[in-house]
């Protein structure tokens, strides 16, 4: 095991800038996820981790070695691949077996630690087979044994869920979650699923156009999203966000023009910061049907029902609203809606896109 | 109505195919034949004697077994091993226009090959002194077959994923393990393709060996057929059948071998 540590690393291609100046520090034992759209450069960075790929500029250490120009053969690491990348014409067991066999470990040795992995990962009857008889979960679990057969001190995962169908996914997450809390590896995993990054990482790093965004722990993320591209990122639906304006004088905020909420009750920026954009996650509004004082008036647009809670979604000018609301009771909704806020949930945000503290 | 429409269709197709089948016919009769002509007729009765008199010709069975193999062979290594090194280069790398590259490349073969430019190739063969030699032969050849080769290899090679590479050098292998381990296994149905193809055509070609090779005992089978027309150009006809089924049979069984082994595709990746 051992840490990561990435010194303002940056890569272009040709024109695009793929990674720029991204630093970075993962401690011993961590597993951190690379979330962001696609083109956001997590690929990029893990790659650049790994040696597939060369930085421009910047340094990149793991442990105390500088491994910036090393090939990925003498960084000690492994790899589990999107397409997991397994050989065809070799075996289940020679697949898992290769990281053992160019390091040179003797035959008997190598069978012996492959039948280990592979019973813990429950594919120890395959190993007979060719990689092209084996079921996408089948396939991903022998990629996932090639990468832990062998002690790494770093183990990097591009994607490793997402050539699985939704329940597939969702067993092999918990299974990795599982394994990850076991062995307790320095993982660096990308995805741009936001829920899978969610479930499975001590820390998220929120990558876009080549820039971290944001990174922290998943509920740090959640409730305190550092911008507002996170803000609109995170979360399913994820949080509302409204123009606004506020009156310092007049302890007044003014939300889509029109609705005004009492500085009194809800907290309002530091500094007397310009705020242009108002932020509240779904779960935080709730409906009235009566004018009740610091409401935003809305009317009903749609409603969808997901079983343990319904999204109602409305409008506010031109703006549409989510709203959530838990229990399966959902009550015939008027036309005319006022939704109040909850005072703590509230996010001001100024006009770099940046939270105001 | 509908039935007189297929009877029709039969009758076409039947015609068709007797029309095909036919020369394969003459093919398979005419060797076992003494008084074989132009015409089908079953052999009456078959006999050997063809082949014993084709056995006998001395420089017939040189061109066979020796010079034909080692003109095929050397061609086929020459061209497989230089198709998939560039096939693999071109594909791995960003070169722009290296897909016009190899259109421009296939363009140009037809002519090196070809006759207009035999005097050229002869004079530079020349010069180079390797007229009389196999390898003027091979190395002339090797150079009108290749950038089909790089063609047909190139879709292979592209096929097989990147990440196969990538998975062995972050497993920690060393180039050359890589090579032996993953790259060139996951080529072999390109490689197998391009070589007999290279093969065939090789083993086929009259032109090339027949203006580079002045030396009766260098000739390739290709050429030797010579050995069974008479002074006056006119071909002896039991002997040319018996000749043509040897000429063909190597190629034939080593085609069906190695479909047999490892079937045929003329398109890339790996079968899973």
């Amino acid at each position: 095991m051992a840490s990561i540590r990435l010194n303002n690393i940056s890569k272009n291609f040709g024109t695009v800038k793929a990674v720029s100046n991204v630093s970075l520090d993962m401690p011993d034992g961590e597993f951190v996820a690379l979330l962001g759209p696609s083109g956001c450069g997590k690929t990029t960075t893990l790659r650049m981790i790994s040696g597939l790929e060369m930085p421009d500029t910047g340094r990149i250490f793991i442990g105390d070695r500088d491994v910036t120009t090393l090939p990925p053969r003498d960084r000690d690491i492994a790899m589990v691949f999107q397409d997991y990348a397994l050989y065809p014409h070799m075996s289940i067991h020679d697949n898992i077996g290769y990281p053992l066999k160019v390091r040179g470990i003797d035959g008997g040795e190598v069978t012996q630690r492959v039948s280990e992995v592979a019973h813990s990962l429950q594919i120890g009857q395959l190993l007979k087979r060719r990689p092209g008889q084996l079921s996408g979960g089948q396939q991903q679990r022998t990629a996932l044994a090639r990468a832990v057969v062998h002690r790494a001190q770093v183990y990097l995962f591009d994607e490793p869920l997402s050539n699985l169908d939704a329940k597939l996914r969702l067993e092999a997450r918990a299974f990795l979650k599982h394994l990850q809390r076991e062995v307790g590896v320095t993982g660096v995993y990308v995805t741009h699923d936001q829920s899978e990054a969610m479930a499975l990482a001590d820390r998220i790093v929120i990558m876009q156009s080549g820039e971290i965004m944001q990174a922290g722990t998943p509920l740090e993320i959640y409730r305190k999203p550092a911008n507002t591209f996170v803000a609109s990122f995170i979360g399913s639906p994820p949080m509302n966000l409204l123009p606004c304006a506020i009156d310092y004088g007049a302890r007044m905020i003014t939300v889509a023009d029109r609705f005004h909420l009492s500085g009194d009750t809800f907290r309002l920026p530091a500094n007397n910061a310009r705020a242009v954009t108002f932020g509240i996650r779904p779960e935080y509004l709730h409906i009235e049907t009566q004018p009740v004082p610091n409401s935003i008036q809305s009317t009903f647009y749609v409603l969808q029902t997901l079983g343990s809670e319904a999204l109602v979604i409305v409008r506010v000018g031109e703006h549409l609203v989510t709203v959530r609301m838990f229990g399966d009771e959902i009550p015939d909704l008027p036309r005319d809606l006022w939704l109040v806020p909850e005072p703590e949930r509230v996010y001001f945000y100024g006009e770099d896109g940046n939270l105001l503290p | 109505m509908g039935r007189v429409k297929s009877l029709l269709l039969l009758l076409v197709i039947t015609a068709l195919a007797l029309f095909f089948v036919l020369p394969l016919l003459w093919f398979v009769f005419a060797p076992f034949n003494e008084r074989a002509s132009l015409g089908v007729t079953l052999p009456n009765p078959p006999s050997l004697a063809n082949f014993q008199e084709v056995l006998s010709s001395e420089l017939a069975m040189r061109g066979l077994l020796q010079n034909s193999p080692i003109i095929g062979v050397g061609t086929m290594l020459a061209t497989t091993i230089t198709a998939a090194l560039a096939a693999y280069g071109l594909s791995r790398s960003t070169i722009p226009g290296r897909q016009v590259l190899t259109y421009v490349l296939i363009l140009f073969s037809s002519v090196v090959t070809g006759t207009a430019s035999m005097v050229p190739i002869f004079r530079l063969v020349f010069d180079l002194g390797l007229i009389n030699t196999h390898l003027g032969v091979i190395l002339t050849m090797t150079g009108g077959l290749l950038p089909s080769a790089i063609f047909i290899m190139q879709d292979f090679v592209e096929g097989v994923p990147r990440s196969y590479e990538e998975a062995a050098m972050v497993a920690g292998a060393s180039p050359l393990q890589i090579f032996r381990d993953v790259t060139f296994p996951t080529m072999r149905p390109g490689l197998m393709v391009v070589g007999i193809w290279v093969l065939v055509n090789a083993w086929g070609t009259f032109l090339t060996p027949f203006i580079l090779i002045r030396d009766p005992n260098l000739l390739p089978a290709a050429v030797t057929f010579y050995r069974f027309f008479d002074e006056e150009g006119l071909p002896q006809i039991t002997l040319v059948a018996a000749y043509a089924i040897l000429y063909t049979l190597p190629v034939l069984l080593l085609y069906l071998l190695i479909n047999w082994r490892y079937g045929f595709r003329f398109f890339g990746g790996i079968k899973q």
